[in-house]
């Protein structure tokens, strides 16, 4: 790798946004009371949605199933919490429109203990069908933010049975503000290492190399000192530069290996997981359990307590901000990073799998002036895809959106918003981008 | 504790901003070119005072005035019309008549900026649109430069200042002898090339001795262009590889001919090409945005540059090769497109 192990391992191009982390990285993960109400919805997650297997008014326990995977791209869902099944239908969801989620009222004298589990009694003798078909039971998908079934990325794809020689694990968190990967990597390090451990057997993976940020380096520490002597688990540093935990950024910066353009991890012998999935697979999985609750950072100028709060699955965001404080009465609330998050659009949102963050800013009502683009090159300066942005955005104004994907690559962007960030003309170019991308799709099934 | 009414405001990612927009860059980029200005007015005395004032005024009035006629919001806040002035001012010598000077603001701005959309859609740099302009309504007036440091400076105007418009201004030259006993001159591009007489390169870059001058130092702009360049508000890539071009094009001719060719140390402190490199040829709006395109705009304007001095008719070539340069830059960008992460294939290591 020559020169870059110099600097340190890292990708070309990004941003250096300020971080804002000190107010929740050094405070220990909390739990909240239950909230009156969740909201699960059976789509939280890419693929097919989830089937309900509960009835309305039935009563649920903690743990317990409430709708069985439509088929191998898809997960369980489990009740959060204990209670009673008030009602299965369209609520609203962070992403916009309405969707299909099982309504759950929690009983008040519910309890944080799971009530329903299955150990399995022949973990350590699994091969690797069998091992990834126990994931695919714990519910569990990328809570990095993606929410992909985890199984799903280490079965080998129908015809291919070559396996990947690396399993990358995403301990970057370089989104600002977020820090409950952090957390759980310094609290919850030995779940980590074995939910490594088991996604290695699954995948076939050979060894695991655990990028961190080098904002982290406690996390670091403490993860290398508890390695066992035959792992075959390395931890690396990385810059801490977003988006550092972009997959094919994180695997460049270890590996040194370009994933293709438009195509997989798996095509340079590579699979990804985030830590904070890894640590709960090694929590559940042993214990038979199923995902109910993730951590979630609660963080932003709008916030009275901040902090990384363990949270039921399906919680409202109206209600996490009761218990943390919201200060203003103008807010946008975004759920994930302040990079790459969704606003939501009401405050009876739910956090689901993928919701790693509830960031709250306050609404000054006053936007920024949108120049014309000055061919300045900060976006193509900043673009970790080499994409060309300034000409992009150009050609967005213009309407020019085939033009944008057949010449300009349009569909390598993964909107990381780096673009966006540096343009002194305050062009919305991502938003441009999602835009052109969505028209071109359904000029696409028009066709 | 929730307030009991809470407004949502919805907003598409990314939710944070560098802060840094264009009236920032801009103001940076005037922050870097006052020093030169300042320079220029210590040089030169009371006229460039004028002189520097007038074309300023010039610059903001037609850009304020077209965006009046044209219904758009007030465009001095951008800062742009501020720096085509301030660069205007400085490649004239500041004994060119008022008149004159106002004639290429307004060329500047219309002709240059206006025309074409505003900030944003020019095709070539303002500034040298103007200083084209003037370069070709009235050569005599803008080659003919008064010496720097004269003692009176600061007591009198060059009577070439406040000539009527359109009339011929007195001559300079004559005036120069009988009052300050000094000799306008010729630039020391133009001695280099028409009488092989070059001056010393190090007076060029520091100013130690240089009476006949055409601006400020090219350490001071290098100085200044250097600012900008740590405060990433333009790209290194163009000063550096035009200065690079420039120095290797110009050394080959001097290796084979040191009696008749100037050396490269002289070729970048002399003429426009420091103030071109860093501060006009680095206009963003018309320079390419890729990477490689940057390098190869430079490239273009340092060998163009170095062409005109030693084959041309014309002593100076920094503007016409900057000129040039814009006109290439579409299809420079064309030609260097970035390609897009993992479109190469396959592994790196």
């Amino acid at each position: 790798m020559g020169l870059m192990s110099l600097f340190g391992r890292t990708f070309r191009h990004g941003i250096h946004p300020p971080q804002n982390k000190d107010a929740t990285a050094g405070v220990p993960i909390r739990r909240l009371a239950f909230p009156p109400r969740l909201i699960v919805h059976l789509d939280q997650f890419i693929g097919r949605p989830a089937k309900p297997v509960v009835r309305k008014g039935q009563e649920v326990v903690r743990g317990q199933p409430i709708a069985e995977p439509n088929g191998f791209m898809s997960v369980p869902l489990f009740a959060p919490a204990t209670g009673r099944v008030r009602d299965i239908r369209l609520m609203p969801s962070a992403r916009g429109p309405r969707s299909m989620a099982i309504v759950i009222d929690v009983h008040e004298a519910s309890s944080q203990r799971v009530r329903w589990a299955r150990p399995p009694n022949d973990l350590e003798e699994m091969d690797r069908d069998a091992l990834i078909r126990a994931i695919q039971n714990t519910g569990l998908t990328g809570l990095g933010g993606a929410a992909f079934p985890m199984h799903v990325k280490y079965a080998s794809p129908p015809g291919d049975d070559t396996l990947p020689d690396t399993l990358v694990v995403n301990g970057a968190e370089c989104e600002p503000w977020l820090t409950a990967d952090h957390r759980v990597m310094l609290e919850q390090p030995e779940e980590l290492l074995r939910g490594i451990r088991y996604a290695l057997r699954a995948s076939g993976a050979k060894r695991a190399i655990v990028g961190i940020e080098d904002n982290k380096r406690d996390a670091a520490e403490v993860l290398r000192g508890r390695l066992e002597p035959d792992d075959p688990i390395r931890v690396e540093l990385v810059e801490t530069k977003y988006p550092q935990g972009a997959e094919k950024m994180l695997i460049y910066a270890l590996l040194g290996r370009r994933v293709p353009a438009g195509g997989l991890p798996r095509q340079v012998g590579v699979v990804v997981s985030n830590a904070g999935t890894l640590a709960q697979l090694g929590h559940l999985l042993p214990r038979g359990e199923g995902l109910i609750e993730r951590v979630v950072t609660v963080a932003g100028p709008g916030v009275e307590r901040p902090g990384n709060y363990r949270v039921p699955i399906g919680t409202p965001a109206r209600f996490i901000l009761e218990e943390a404080g919201l200060r203003t009465e103008n807010a946008e609330i975004i759920f994930g990073g302040p990079m790459m998050g969704l606003d939501v659009p009401e405050l009876d949102v739910p956090v689901t799998m993928g919701t790693s963050g509830v960031l709250v800013r306050e609404d000054t009502g006053s936007e920024r002036r949108i120049w014309p683009c000055i061919k300045c090159a900060r976006c193509v300066d900043a673009c970790p895809m080499f994409l060309n942005p300034s000409v992009l955005g150009q050609l967005a104004l213009a309407r020019r959106y085939e033009e944008m994907r057949e010449r300009y690559n349009l569909l390598d962007c993964f909107e990381c918003g780096c673009c966006t960030y540096v343009c002194p003309s305050n062009i919305p170019l991502v938003q441009h981008f999602r835009i052109a991308k969505a028209i071109n799709r359904e000029r696409a099934q028009a066709e | 504790m929730i307030p009991r009414k809470v407004h949502i405001a919805l907003k598409p990612s990314p939710h944070i901003h560098s802060g840094q927009d264009v009236v920032v860059i801009m103001r940076n980029v005037v922050l870097a070119l006052l020093p030169l200005n300042l320079w220029f007015v210590w040089q030169f005395g009371l006229s460039a005072i004028v002189h520097t004032l007038g074309v300023l005024l010039s610059c903001l009035l037609t850009e304020r005035i077209w965006a009046w006629a044209a219904g758009k919001p007030n465009p001095l806040g951008d800062w742009s019309a501020t720096i085509t002035g301030l660069l205007l001012a400085l490649t004239v010598p500041p004994s060119l008549p008022l008149w004159m000077g106002a004639v290429g603001g307004i060329v500047a701005i219309a002709l240059g900026k206006a025309f074409f959309g505003g900030l944003g859609f020019n095709v070539f740099n303002p500034a040298l649109v103007g200083r084209a302009f003037i370069q070709a309504a009235f050569p005599v007036a803008v080659n003919t430069w008064p010496p720097a440091w004269w003692e009176g400076r600061f007591a009198a105007f060059y009577p070439t200042t406040f000539t009527a418009p359109f009339m011929s201004p007195p001559d300079l030259g004559a005036w120069l002898a009988s009052a300050v006993d000094a000799v306008s001159g010729a630039t020391p591009l133009a001695r280099m090339k028409f009488a092989h007489d070059q001056q010393s390169a190090l007076d060029l870059w520091v100013f130690a001795d240089a009476s006949n001058v055409t601006g400020p130092p090219a350490l001071l702009i290098l100085l200044c262009g250097l600012y900008l360049a740590f405060r990433r508000m333009l790209d290194w890539r163009i000063p550096l590889s035009v200065m690079a071009s420039a120095a290797v094009f110009s050394a080959i001719f001097w290796l084979l001919d040191p009696g008749r060719h100037p050396d490269p140390l002289f070729v970048l402190a002399s003429g426009g090409l420091m103030l071109g490199a860093w501060f006009m040829a680095t206009d963003m709006v018309g320079s390419p945005v890729t990477p490689a395109g940057a390098v190869l705009y430079g490239i273009l304007i340092g060998v163009v540059t170095v062409v005109i001095r030693l084959f041309g008719g014309m002593a100076e070539g920094v503007m016409y090769a900057i000129l040039l340069g814009n006109a290439a830059t579409p299809l420079i960008e064309r030609i260097t497109q970035p390609r897009p992460f993992g479109s190469e294939g396959g592994r790196r290591s």
